[in-house]
């Protein structure tokens, strides 16, 4: 396998390497990164946000390229789905843009009323030396609206500052809401409260998750930032708890809040049975009583036995299979190899974009022997992967998908561009599903790679 | 009759943008090239997206590299990332051309990009074949950075003996275009030079095992032959002259150029099989005549469906105004034609091939697609015709939505969908007419099987 040699630490394999993963690099000049920007990294995380208007500062590619391409879902106003840009074009760059971004904030704050606007920087303002952060001020003045400055100019980082720029764009919201009900307690008198954070309801999970929550007895205060609303968010500092899914983006953001606020916060997955499971029952055990506890067991038994004959019976077909998974972060990575595990699959690779040493070490405790692993890959190194560990299935991102195609290779999305839920238990068995056609499915016997591979094995 | 809109020259804002940025036209041209990558001298953003966006519409792999810049690269220049980043290609993919283009950011701190390159081309005896292109993308649109990016690569030509062949400059169309206009060529018996030529690297076989960079392509030893070539076709009624590949070539290396229009519709095809019967020497294949008697037959059964209805088209301008040409031939109005592109031409291209229309056609430049789907309200369309982003509108509107160009990311074929020449029409003319009908079925309280 040819690796470029500045990467060569940063591939792991189990068992045969010594544990020194280096990551939370930049990308290599030259080298086909599957990451993105900064700008990319923030706008992912509050592009669900549905009353707010989202404006992207600059040339009209970052706006282009982004608009409607996630399947974040609302319960209610969908501006989130409409792509605003202030597509500079180059008397701005020399005159600056200042006096458009103005004028087009106006324009669209009188045009749809929204709850908040964010104004996204992207490269080029920061080169030109726009003030955005007192244009917002002063509209935000003018309109009475939160106007939020995002500093996401695309080369000042990585992704991950991008997620830090949008957790400090919701820290300006956070703790600005009017209602005067008790800290803690929701406003019908709910003692159990918690806001969750990282989930950004792809295919309607957030709702599928806080209804369990709901069911259990804990209110959801706000939802960051899937279905996401301007005055939850505002009024988020009144949770007693915050759950993280996406650690990745939002560890930040519930680190803040602990300092501000003082709320704890917990690590949560809501991909697969048993991390579902788990993070339901460590938000009940954080807020004791045995009648919560026993309601959450209760919930839980229901729900995995609604699901579990039915993922028996993908599991038939699909033990033994062997799996890749490249994704975002460190913590879907880990869920997935449980979750391919329970259906019988194991991970042969698993790597991410943005994984930090903590999480690559605990998806080393995580996986059988042998396994690589592997930060930042690109197309030339995953697919030499892809070839010499012979999957059946690889997980990842539109970007990854030919890759796989190509090969002759089944093929998952987990990425925030699907359409179908995969969190909860519910989703286990979408996700199944998805799986099983995708590795069982008639046509890779067409494929040559899988002919060569059965001609091998009859030719013994 | 054409009335012409212009976007208000003082708009602040861009609601759902009709156009995209000048980098994607560049990486498209590029990987028409054979065995050939691409460095996007910026953000790594921009390559990603980039990438994200084509391989959604195309289903193919598709590598872009990225200079990735940081904020030092952005303070002191660009040139060691680039360079970096050139080497690192070579090393990985061995092309024997690297196209490099610039994006908002290099062009913003003034990278010189050519002299990185000669620099380059000195350090390493054995490099590839680099050709630059700027693309800012703060100017014109992708429509712009794949001419300038083809414009670029027929800087590699040059001049010497003549050769009995032709240069054919297929604009952005699809890889099933590109594979029929090589038929139609070979057909005629014509040896050519197409640029560029991803008909097979951007909808290629399944593959037995993988490769860095997918084949197919114009070959680099054909494109330097391109200075000696008897005459160049371009396809397109709005090419900027500026950064017209046929004009470069007359100029440089006076290869005389045909410009004729995007070959949708009988009478536009009918230029492109003129020009080609006067170049080759030969007469029209027979295969061609009953493709085009076949397509006028089919109008004839269609035509009912068909006359006084309204379309709205709205894309990149030169496709824009072939398919206002090949609707006015079959009796549709294209009542509203748009694109967002701004460069004054759009008009006087739909008076050109649209001559006899008598109901008004708004010509409107520099749009997006919330002015769109204000027009399009009014005008009350029966159907709209163009790619996956007027989709909201179709919807909104409840009128059949056709597919054609770029980006279709609501349907498989999108690298498939044929719209040149007299078997492009046919396909798009069944497609509309049963576009209509389904309409027709969908809304009648009858539900007829026989129409």
């Amino acid at each position: 396998m040819q690796i470029l040699e500045e990467r060569k630490h940063q591939v792991f394999r189990k068992g045969s390497d010594r544990f020194e993963m280096e990551c939370n690099k930049r990308s290599l000049a030259g080298a086909v990164s599957q990451r993105a920007c900064v700008f990319c990294g923030s706008r992912v995380i509050l592009y669900p946000i549905a009353d707010a208007i989202h404006l992207v500062h600059g040339p009209i590619g970052c706006a282009a390229y982004t608009w409607d391409i996630r399947g974040s879902l609302s319960s209610g106003p969908e501006l989130h789905r409409l792509s605003f840009s202030t597509d500079l074009s180059e008397l701005d760059i020399i005159q600056g843009g200042e006096t458009k971004l103005r004028r087009a904030l106006r324009e669209l704050i009188a045009r749809y009323q929204p709850q908040a606007a964010f104004v996204y920087a992207t490269c080029i303002v920061g080169l030109i030396g726009d003030d955005v952060a007192a244009v917002c001020a002063q509209i935000s003045r003018e309109t009475g609206i939160p106007v939020i400055a995002v500093e996401s100019e695309g080369f000042k980082g990585t992704k991950k500052d991008g997620y830090r720029a949008a957790c400090e764009a919701l820290l300006k919201l956070i703790g600005t809401g009017t209602e005067t009900a008790d800290p803690g307690r929701s406003s019908n008198g709910c003692e159990y409260t918690l806001n969750i954070l990282g989930d950004f309801n792809l295919a309607g999970e957030v709702w599928l998750i806080s209804d369990y929550y709901r069911r259990m007895g804990i209110e959801v205060v706000a939802t960051l930032t899937g279905d996401g609303r301007i005055d939850r968010i505002r009024a988020a500092n009144r949770a007693r708890l915050n759950l993280v899914q996406c650690a990745g983006s939002m560890i930040y953001l519930a680190q803040r809040m602990e300092e501000l606020y003082g709320i704890p916060y917990q690590r949560v997955s809501y991909f697969g049975i048993e991390d579902m499971a788990e993070s339901l029952y460590n938000a009940a055990r954080f807020f004791g009583g045995s009648e919560l506890l026993a309601r959450t067991r209760e919930l839980v038994r229901e729900e995995i036995g609604a699901v579990y004959p039915r993922l028996l019976e993908y599991r038939k077909d699909l033990n033994g299979k062997k799996a890749a998974i490249y994704v975002g972060g460190g913590f879907k990575a880990f869920s997935l190899v449980k979750a391919l595990r329970l259906l019988g699959m194991k991970t042969v690779l698993v790597g991410t974009q943005t994984g930090t040493t903590e999480d690559y070490r605990q998806l080393r405790d995580l996986c059988d022997p042998d396994t690589v692993i592997v930060d930042d890959s690109n197309p030339l190194e995953l697919a030499e992967f892809l070839t010499e560990s012979d999957v059946d299935l690889f997980i990842g991102g539109v970007k990854e998908r030919p890759i796989a195609y190509k090969l002759g290779i089944g093929f998952c999305d987990h990425n925030h561009e699907r359409k179908e839920a995969l969190a909860g238990f519910s989703g286990m068995v979408n996700f199944a599903r998805e799986v099983h056609s995708s590795v069982m499915s008639p046509v890779w016997r067409l494929a040559p790679r899988r002919n060569r591979r059965s001609r091998e094995e009859s030719n013994g | 009759m054409i009335v012409t809109h212009q976007a208000e020259s003082a708009k602040a804002v861009t609601i759902n943008a009709c156009k995209l940025c000048s980098p994607l036209g560049a990486c498209l041209a590029f990987r028409g090239i054979a065995n050939s990558m691409t460095v996007l001298h910026g953000s790594q953003g921009c390559a990603t997206y980039i990438r994200r966006y084509i391989i959604s519409h195309f289903k193919e792999p598709m590598d872009i590299a990225s200079s990735s810049f940081n904020e030092s690269t952005a303070i002191f220049g660009g040139k060691d990332n680039l360079l970096t980043a050139i080497r690192n290609v070579a090393a990985q993919y061995h092309p024997e051309v690297i196209g490099v283009a610039t994006t908002c950011l290099s062009e913003t701190i003034g990278d010189d990009i050519g002299s990185y390159i000669r620099e380059y081309s000195k350090t390493d005896s054995r490099h590839p074949e680099l050709v630059a292109v700027t693309t800012p993308g703060y100017q014109g649109t992708h429509r712009d950075g794949f001419q300038e990016a083809i414009k670029a690569v027929c800087g590699l030509a040059g001049t010497g003996t003549p050769i009995d062949q032709v240069n054919l400059f297929p604009g952005f169309v699809s890889p099933a275009d590109l594979r029929y206009l090589k038929e139609i060529l070979n057909d005629f018996g014509l040896a050519f030079v197409m640029l560029p030529d991803y008909s097979e690297t951007l909808d290629g076989p399944i593959w037995s095992e993988y490769m860095a960079i997918p084949p197919g392509g114009t070959p680099l030893s054909l494109i330097q032959s391109m200075g000696r070539s008897k005459a160049s076709i371009e396809l397109g009624r709005i090419i900027n002259p500026k950064n017209s590949a046929a004009q470069s070539l007359n100029e440089r290396c006076r290869v005389p150029g045909y410009s004729i229009g995007m070959s949708v519709g009988v009478r536009e095809t009918d230029n492109l099989f003129e020009v080609l019967t006067q170049l080759s020497g030969h007469p029209i294949p027979d295969k061609y005549r009953q493709e085009r008697e076949r397509l006028i037959d089919s109008y004839i059964d269609g035509h009912k469906y068909l006359f006084g209805k309204k379309a709205v088209i709205y894309g990149e301008a030169d496709l824009v105004v072939g398919l206002a040409g090949f609707l006015a031939e079959i009796g549709v109005i294209p009542i509203l034609c748009a694109s967002g592109e701004e460069h004054g031409r759009l008009a006087a291209a739909l008076a050109e091939v649209a001559p006899d229309m008598s109901s008004p056609m708004h010509a409107y430049e520099g749009a997006d697609f919330s002015a769109i789907t204000i027009q399009a309200e009014k005008a009350k369309p029966d159907l709209i015709i163009g790619n996956s982003k007027g989709y909201a509108m179709a919807r909104q509107l409840k009128v059949p939505l056709v597919r054609v160009g770029f980006p279709v990311h609501d349907r498989i074929d999108g690298a498939r969908i044929l719209h040149l020449g007299y078997r492009g029409t046919q396909q798009l003319f069944d497609r509309i007419v049963n576009g209509l009908m389904e309409q027709q079925q969908n809304l009648s309280p009858v539900g007829y099987s026989y129409i």
